[in-house]
């Protein structure tokens, strides 16, 4: 006799926890062919908020940790995603209907991006900060600092869509809500255990799934978020309206990229967008 | 209080300035008649009115973008960076040698010191434009590629006017930019008299056009659809209403906006020099100054002492006639914005704190405050909280760093903020901590044109000054 599978409840990543969304809804995941995968948590206005709570809880610690120890977690995100790329692969594979030569592309490029990116934790300070030589007897330096808090439109991809969006954000500092993409949501969850398990604080990633229409606004119109990355957002009056809302704080926007290819390596735009410039002087004398 | 002592009046000359009784727009490289209405422009010191200046009209805006468009598509992104930069080194030696009547003419129409618009403004304008005269062939060093954007739409304030004009047009011209600028309805003579400049510079028809006007006017500038790019001094309403604007468009935006600094002294900081760095925070240029130390975070165990010493060093500024050399705080720029420093200091009163004012005699004339200070400020006041730009002070006090850096960052601006103390170690945290774009250590209100300058927060964002000030007119290597 076969035995019966043990399936995994999919809910949401908020603040280093799996909570099942507080309004208690959840929708129908289907594969590529149409067969049920499975019951995805669709978020609330409310999860949106708890999920920003976290996240500026989170940025303080997260930011004022060294560049090197960023470095040293983003890393570790991508040793435990490359012992468990089977499960990865699976997932791609039922989720987007890929072949398995695909599959092991996306994942593999998944892993090298957050190598890449965890490199770039101790350089971009030196790649886009600046002595500045004053017309006087001043030390003057520019250095980049994180924005804050920044929401995420993930686009589709589930994976590497997903660590590309992502991972940018967290090298610099700055702390993330993701609302991953609305059709194929269950691996930004499978991925969200593993940062649980790469020492990388909660509350730095948060990983809302549901409805982006009905999720987006709530975080575009957020006063205690600093920017949102629009790459996911595909329908164009929406990420108009999306762009208006985040002018009430004046948040950082990043507008949607429908043509990305997201196996080229990107440059450091990502990074840069949601950095702010920090210059500090100092007289010089004795 | 101490003796106040007697000067003699020693008034610069005002014969070096010529002002017209009317003036057109600049545009293709020539003054036109504008086809709306005419606005005045006056003396802020004596309510005398300067001259009459055109209101642009969506239809004088189109012509300006379009002058501006063929001058990028047929001359300006054609030649060569080392050619455009010789035409701003022109430009710079230029404001250099007709300095002094553009000294003499900002403090007309601004209200400001000469002493300031002498010995900062003007000077800091020619370094702007030698500076980024350097870069325009030097652009595939910079990091942010070599590709301009094509025409930029540029609103500036009335806080420091030629210098806002080149903070914008140096770096736009520089990377291959053509601009359409407008200068701030009650101090549009500078930047017309820079139209001037251009003429004598030779520089092509159509890089520069100068329109003057209202929100209106800006309104047409910023959403006009031929339009690549958008840079904004100024309030931060009218930055968000920008940044609404735009959405949805390929428009690339910078915003630099509102302030309430916080200057932060603590007990180990040289006091006479800290007392200096306060009055400079707060009350140069009137306290029109977006990064103003308006918020002064004084550690308990010296507020008293603080608050002595401030008070006997505020008693001694001069408060009169910009165009005195020993005037070192002039008009307030315009009724309505006097109006607005007034309602804001009663709000100040009645909710309970306590104002002192340094005492001066006023001109009957004009528009004038005298530097003022609130002691017993909470968090909750509106003079805490909101933008006051005017020299208006408030004081609140604090035991420990922490507190020091919560109290600074309670605000959802972000552009500045100042550290006095003499311990190095706690400078370099206190940095690290506050959240704004220019952190100014045992100074204040210092400004280079190699310094990046912008702000966190609502404050705005993209950076002007420096390599950095490249970025918001360059297409970028990898967007």
């Amino acid at each position: 006799m076969s035995r019966i599978d043990v399936r995994k409840t999919y809910k949401l990543y908020i603040g280093g926890q799996f909570p099942r969304s507080e309004s208690g809804r959840s929708y129908v995941v289907n594969d590529a062919k149409g067969r049920l995968l499975a019951n995805a948590a669709q978020a609330s206005r409310k999860d949106a908020r708890d999920a920003v709570v976290a996240a500026r809880a989170a940025f303080g610690g997260w930011s004022g940790k060294t560049a090197y120890n960023r470095a040293q977690v983003v890393y570790r995100i991508a040793e435990v995603l490359e012992g468990r790329r089977e499960q990865f692969e699976a997932e791609l594979r039922a989720a987007e209907g890929i072949s398995t030569a695909k599959a092991r592309t996306y994942v593999d490029a998944a892993i090298d991006r957050l190598v890449w990116y965890a490199g770039w934790a101790d350089k971009i300070t030196q790649v886009v900060g600046n002595a500045n030589p004053v017309a006087g007897p001043y030390f003057n330096l520019s250095t980049p600092e994180p924005s804050g808090v920044i929401a995420v439109v993930a686009p589709r991809g589930a994976l590497l869509g997903l660590v590309s969006v992502v991972a940018p954000l967290i090298i610099t500092g700055n702390t993330v809500v993701v609302i991953a993409s609305e059709d194929n949501p269950l691996t930004a969850i499978t991925l969200g255990e593993v940062m649980a398990t790469s020492d990388l604080p909660g509350g730095v990633v948060n990983v809302l799934t549901g409805s982006q229409a009905e999720i987006a606004p709530w975080l575009a119109s957020h006063m205690d978020v600093n920017g949102i990355d629009l790459t996911g957002v595909e329908d164009v009056a929406l990420a108009t309206e999306l762009e208006a809302a985040g002018a009430d704080n004046l948040k950082r926007v990043r507008r949607p990229a429908p043509d990305t290819d997201w196996l080229a390596e990107p440059g450091l735009d990502r990074m840069t967008r949601f950095l702010e410039t920090k210059t500090v002087w100092h007289p010089i004398g004795v | 209080m101490s003796t106040v002592f007697e000067y003699a009046p020693a008034p610069e000359s005002r014969a070096i300035v010529d002002i017209k009784p009317s003036y057109g727009l600049f545009i293709d490289g020539e003054f036109v008649d504008g086809t709306g209405k005419a606005f005045k422009t006056v003396n802020p010191a004596t309510e005398e009115v300067l001259a009459e200046v055109a209101e642009a009209s969506d239809a004088d805006v189109d012509a300006a973008v379009k002058a501006a468009r063929r001058a990028y598509t047929r001359v300006w992104s054609r030649m060569s960076g080392s050619e455009r930069a010789k035409y701003l080194y022109r430009i710079a030696r230029i404001i250099q040698e007709r300095g002094r009547e553009l000294a003499v003419l900002e403090s007309i129409d601004n209200g400001k010191p000469i002493k300031e618009s002498r010995d900062v403004d003007i000077p800091v304008v020619a370094a702007h434009f030698f500076y980024y005269a350097g870069w325009a062939d030097k652009l595939k060093y910079s990091g942010y590629g070599e590709t301009p954007l094509g025409v930029a739409g540029q609103v500036i304030p009335w806080n420091f006017p030629l210098l806002m004009l080149a903070w914008k047009i140096a770096p736009a011209l520089a990377c291959g930019n053509t601009v359409v600028l407008k200068p701030a309805e009650t101090t549009p003579l500078t930047a017309l008299l820079f139209a001037e400049i251009c003429q004598q510079a030779d520089l092509p028809p159509g890089v520069v056009n100068i329109v003057t006007g209202a929100g209106d006017t800006g309104r047409a500038i910023v959403s006009h659809p031929d339009v690549d790019k958008v840079a904004f001094t100024g309030s931060t309403d009218v930055g968000k209403a920008i940044a609404r604007a735009v959405a949805g468009s390929n428009k690339k935006v910078t915003l630099e906006l509102g302030g309430k600094a916080a200057n932060i002294v603590f007990d180990d900081a040289p006091l006479d020099q800290a007392v200096e760095g306060i009055v400079n925070g707060i009350f140069f240029n009137q306290g029109h100054v977006c990064c103003a130390g308006s918020r002064l975070l004084v550690q308990e165990s010296v507020a008293d002492e603080v608050m002595e010493r401030l008070k006997r060093r505020m008693a001694t500024l001069r408060v009169g006639d910009p165009l005195d050399k020993n005037t070192d705080v002039g008009a307030i720029n315009s009724a309505e914005q006097l109006a607005k420093i007034r309602e804001l200091s009663d709000i100040g009163e009645a909710e309970g704190a306590e104002r002192w004012s340094a005492p001066c005699e006023l001109p009957s004339n004009g528009y004038w405050f005298a530097p003022t200070v609130f002691t017993g400020v909470s968090q909750a006041h509106r003079i805490a909280r909101e933008e006051i730009f005017g020299p208006v002070l408030s004081v609140l006090t604090f035991r420990t760093p922490s507190e020091a850096v919560e109290k600074a960052n309670n605000t959802p601006f972000g552009l500045s903020a100042g550290v006095w103390t003499d311990k190095g170690s706690r400078i370099l945290s206190m940095a690290n901590r506050l959240r704004a774009g220019v952190v100014w250590a045992n100074t204040f209100n210092k400004f280079d044109p190699t310094s990046p300058f912008g702000g966190y927060k609502e404050s705005g964002y993209g950076r002007e000054g420096g390599r950095h000030g490249l970025e918001a007119y360059l297409k970028g290597e990898d967007s």
